[in-house]
């Protein structure tokens, strides 16, 4: 039994937990945060190397066999999203030491967003389709407090919009789940996939399936599901939208990758057909969304949705190459999404908006920041050789080898367009004169900012976007990662195998309607 | 029995969507409530029911004493009412800190987060009417 | 409230469901009952408390706070989870006081008691912390 996949969710808890209990000393809780977000990333690259080099981790909590107990399960995709966790997580907490105010660290800022993280984490390992559910709460319910930390009329405003989508979506998941187990009598995401195939009333799993696909198509804001994204994720600090941009969303991506290849493909051309145009759709609507606004953090919100499309497609398109797209779109996306807005947390500190119009000035006054933001606008945008490139590239060459136009012209139209909005935040944010007239750099302008904040503001930043040049010019090793990922989600015998042992995928026993 | 169950899953799922069509958020919350019972109720009912056997292990025996009732299901919903129950104090708290600030709980009304766009009609500079 | 029959009941009650709650609590081992249940019973107890005395009553009487209390019935979670590592058994594996396995006692203490212990605390401490917001008016 290794203990590898149980970590990543142990040391959240233990970090948020003592963050608690050290809550009087501000300065004592973020040393805690700040050490626990490097254990959590180091958790998780030990469990990508293992994965790496030994295949698929399971392991089983308090020694229940699979398919009664939890099963906790690592295979490539799973260890790499750990990775990616870590790192943002990382970044957040380093990048909050500067941007998140005493009061806020005070109400529990830091532990809060450990509890986050354990969620997320929780989510990606689980292989039990009820404990994805639990950790879905977990992650729900800590966004819910992060969301509302603080308590502005803004963040109040956005927060009831959050808070009664995602609780709608929770409960149809939930019922999604009942009627899952009354077809399958069993929640094990493996052994759902042995099941599956034996059940009688096909016609009805179809209908879960839609079921789940609206309500992950919620958690992961998809067309035309998507408007509480937009109406909520400018309203907290910018550290907390940026660990919700480059998280949250993604979690809902990986639970429909996982369970529309591990579990319902057994009516690819029906259920994958409706996530093509649900693809399609969210692509050009984001997008368009995106052009109409003129606030930093809107626009960028926007965006998230229409990359969210780019994501689905892959999985769409349901062929190996399109999901190495869609792992290569997701690993490379949250990377450049959290760190846009980190960037534009930086711009408002030194320009006092977020406004396009209200600010300016800023690619003289602070040359380094223009160019922190042109490598993942770039890179999103998909111009090589950035990370996003690559993503894109795949994706397109997957659209193109079965025969999609229709997506393909939709997803290279949709990346023209970003540019259109990536050069609107340049022009207006970096080119143009301050609108005040006053030169917002660091150390001398009106809004200064100290330099150990300043440092602490860019430094993960920096480290961020030198992430997305290294992944675009040796974008080999990744490829690899997204190659060995899809082929597992392909063909889950390797999956099914470890979680429920060698022989579980023998003749299927007729206990499919275990009931 | 599945069918009693059935229909009242129906009407409720049919109350709730009344409820949340409503503007005002505390119908809203009213209708999730009634939501988070339905699926508990679904849950319920879509894992089999058996009348009057609880699945308890006699003593001294390691195996339940003939048919017994399916505890699972019964499993999942305790965890999930213990969820919806945190879940929905939260959104209660919620609406009701909203409308403390807010001074609504018409959703309609809620634009603080994001204004109404100002209209297209170029506004000469400088002359600021009362508008 | 300012009530002689509610203020007089409720000391009464108080104890009463407090003492009920812990029997549930140790019940649940093998039976129906356990920590989550019984919590709500104290947790029902203190409400009823502050109903008649007051929220200030009640946290004096409580003497922690609840948002600690659920912080520390975590940690115990946590903990008897972590019991496992000592005898190299998975994550929330139960571990049994030797006495009770090899038969000298018949007192089953285990890391599941402390685990449902821990359940109890979180779920007191939580409920106590949202109530007590709402009494106050402090949200």
């Amino acid at each position: 039994m290794s203990w590898l996949p149980a970590w990543p969710i142990l040391i959240p808890i233990v970090t948020a937990i003592i963050g608690f209990l050290v809550g009087r000393s501000p300065g004592l809780q973020r040393a805690v945060s700040v050490a626990g977000a490097g254990l959590l990333l180091v958790a998780g690259v030990a469990l990508m190397a293992d994965v790496w080099s030994n295949g698929i981790v399971a392991t089983q909590m308090g020694s229940w066999p699979a398919p009664f107990g939890i099963t906790l399960v690592a295979d490539h995709l799973s260890a790499v999203m750990v990775v990616i966790t870590g790192i943002t997580g990382l970044a957040v907490v380093v990048y909050g030491l500067a941007d998140i105010d005493r009061e806020r660290v005070r109400f529990g800022f830091h532990p809060m967003l450990h509890f986050l993280l354990c969620g997320v984490c929780g989510a990606f390992l689980t292989g039990d389709i009820f404990n994805l559910y639990v950790w879905f709460e977990v992650m729900l319910i800590s966004s819910f407090a992060l969301l509302v930390l603080g308590g502005d009329k803004e963040q109040l405003d956005g927060a009831v919009k959050y808070v009664a989508l995602n609780l709608i979506s929770t409960v149809l998941f939930l019922s999604a789940i009942g009627l899952l187990y009354g077809l399958t009598g069993t929640l094990n995401m493996a052994d759902l996939h042995r099941v599956i195939p034996t059940v009688e009333n096909q016609g009805l799993l179809t209908a879960v399936a839609v079921m789940f696909i609206v309500a992950f198509g919620i958690k992961s804001a998809v067309f035309p599901l998507f408007f509480w994204l937009p109406a909520s994720y400018h309203t907290p600090p910018v550290a907390i939208a940026a660990v919700f941009s480059g998280l949250l969303t993604k979690v809902g991506v990986y639970a429909l990758i996982r369970t529309f290849t591990l579990i319902f493909t057994h009516d690819t051309g029906y259920t994958h057909t409706i996530l093509l145009w649900i693809a399609g759709l969210t692509m050009v609507t984001g997008v368009l969304g995106a052009a109409a606004q003129n606030e930093m953090r809107r626009i960028l919100s926007f965006h998230i949705i229409s990359q969210i499309g780019y994501m689905v497609m892959g999985l769409a398109l349901y062929t190996p190459l399109g999901l190495v797209g869609s792992v290569f779109y997701l690993v490379h996306h949250i990377i450049v999404k959290a760190n846009l807005f980190l960037v534009s947390g930086v711009a408002n500190r030194l320009t006092g908006s977020f406004e396009l119009k209200k600010i300016g000035g800023l690619y003289k006054s602070a040359p380094f920041l223009a160019l922190l933001f042109l490598i993942p606008a770039f890179s999103l945008a998909g111009f090589p050789p950035l990370s996003g490139f690559w993503a894109k590239l795949v994706l397109i060459r997957a659209g193109l080898e079965i025969e999609s136009w229709w997506i393909v012209a939709t997803a290279l139209i949709v990346g023209l367009l970003t540019i259109y909005s990536m050069t609107k935040i340049w022009g207006q944010v970096f080119w143009e004169p301050h609108p005040q007239g006053f030169d917002p750099s660091p150390d001398k302008g009106p809004l200064k900012v100290s330099r150990r904040d300043y440092l602490l503001l860019t430094a993960p930043i920096a480290v961020m976007a030198l992430m997305t040049v290294i992944i675009g010019l040796f974008a080999g090793p990744f490829y690899e990662l997204a190659e060995r990922s899809a082929a597992e989600l392909l063909d889950p015998t390797a999956y099914v195998a470890a979680v429920l042992g060698p022989d579980a995928l023998g003749p299927t026993v007729a206990e499919g309607a275990a009931r | 029995m599945e069918t009693v169950l059935a229909v009242t899953v129906g009407v409720l799922v049919a109350a709730t969507v009344y409820l949340m069509l409503s503007r005002n958020l505390v119908k809203f919350v009213f209708g999730l409530m009634l939501l988070s019972n339905a699926a508990n109720l679904t849950i319920f009912s879509a894992g089999g029911l058996i009348r009057g056997e609880p699945p308890l292990v006699p003593e001294g025996s390691y195996v339940p004493d003939g048919v017994v009732a399916n505890a699972l299901p019964q499993a999942l919903i305790l965890t999930a009412i213990v969820i919806s129950f945190g879940l929905l104090a939260f959104a209660l708290v919620l609406a009701y800190r909203a409308y403390q600030e807010l001074g609504t709980v018409d959703t309609d009304e809620m634009r603080i987060a994001e204004p109404r766009p100002e209209p297209r009609t170029p506004a000469p500079a400088g002359k600021g009417t009362a508008a | 409230m300012d009530s002689l029959i509610l203020k007089t009941g409720t000391r009464l009650l108080t104890a009463l469901m407090l003492v009920f709650s812990i029997f549930l609590l140790f019940r649940g081992h093998n039976e129906p009952g356990g920590g989550f249940i019984g919590s709500l019973v104290a947790t029902t107890a203190f409400c009823l408390y502050a109903i008649a005395f007051g929220v200030t009553e009640v946290r004096k009487a409580l003497v922690i706070d609840p948002k600690i209390l659920s912080i520390v019935g975590l940690a115990l979670s946590l903990l008897a989870g972590l019991m496992a590592i000592v005898q190299g058994d998975m994550f929330l594996t139960g571990v049994w006081s030797p006495a009770y396995v090899d038969g000298s006692s018949a007192l089953p203490l285990s890391s599941v008691l402390v685990f449902d212990v821990g359940v109890y605390l979180v779920v007191m401490g939580a409920v106590l912390t949202v109530v007590f917001a709402i009494e106050e008016d402090k949200l």
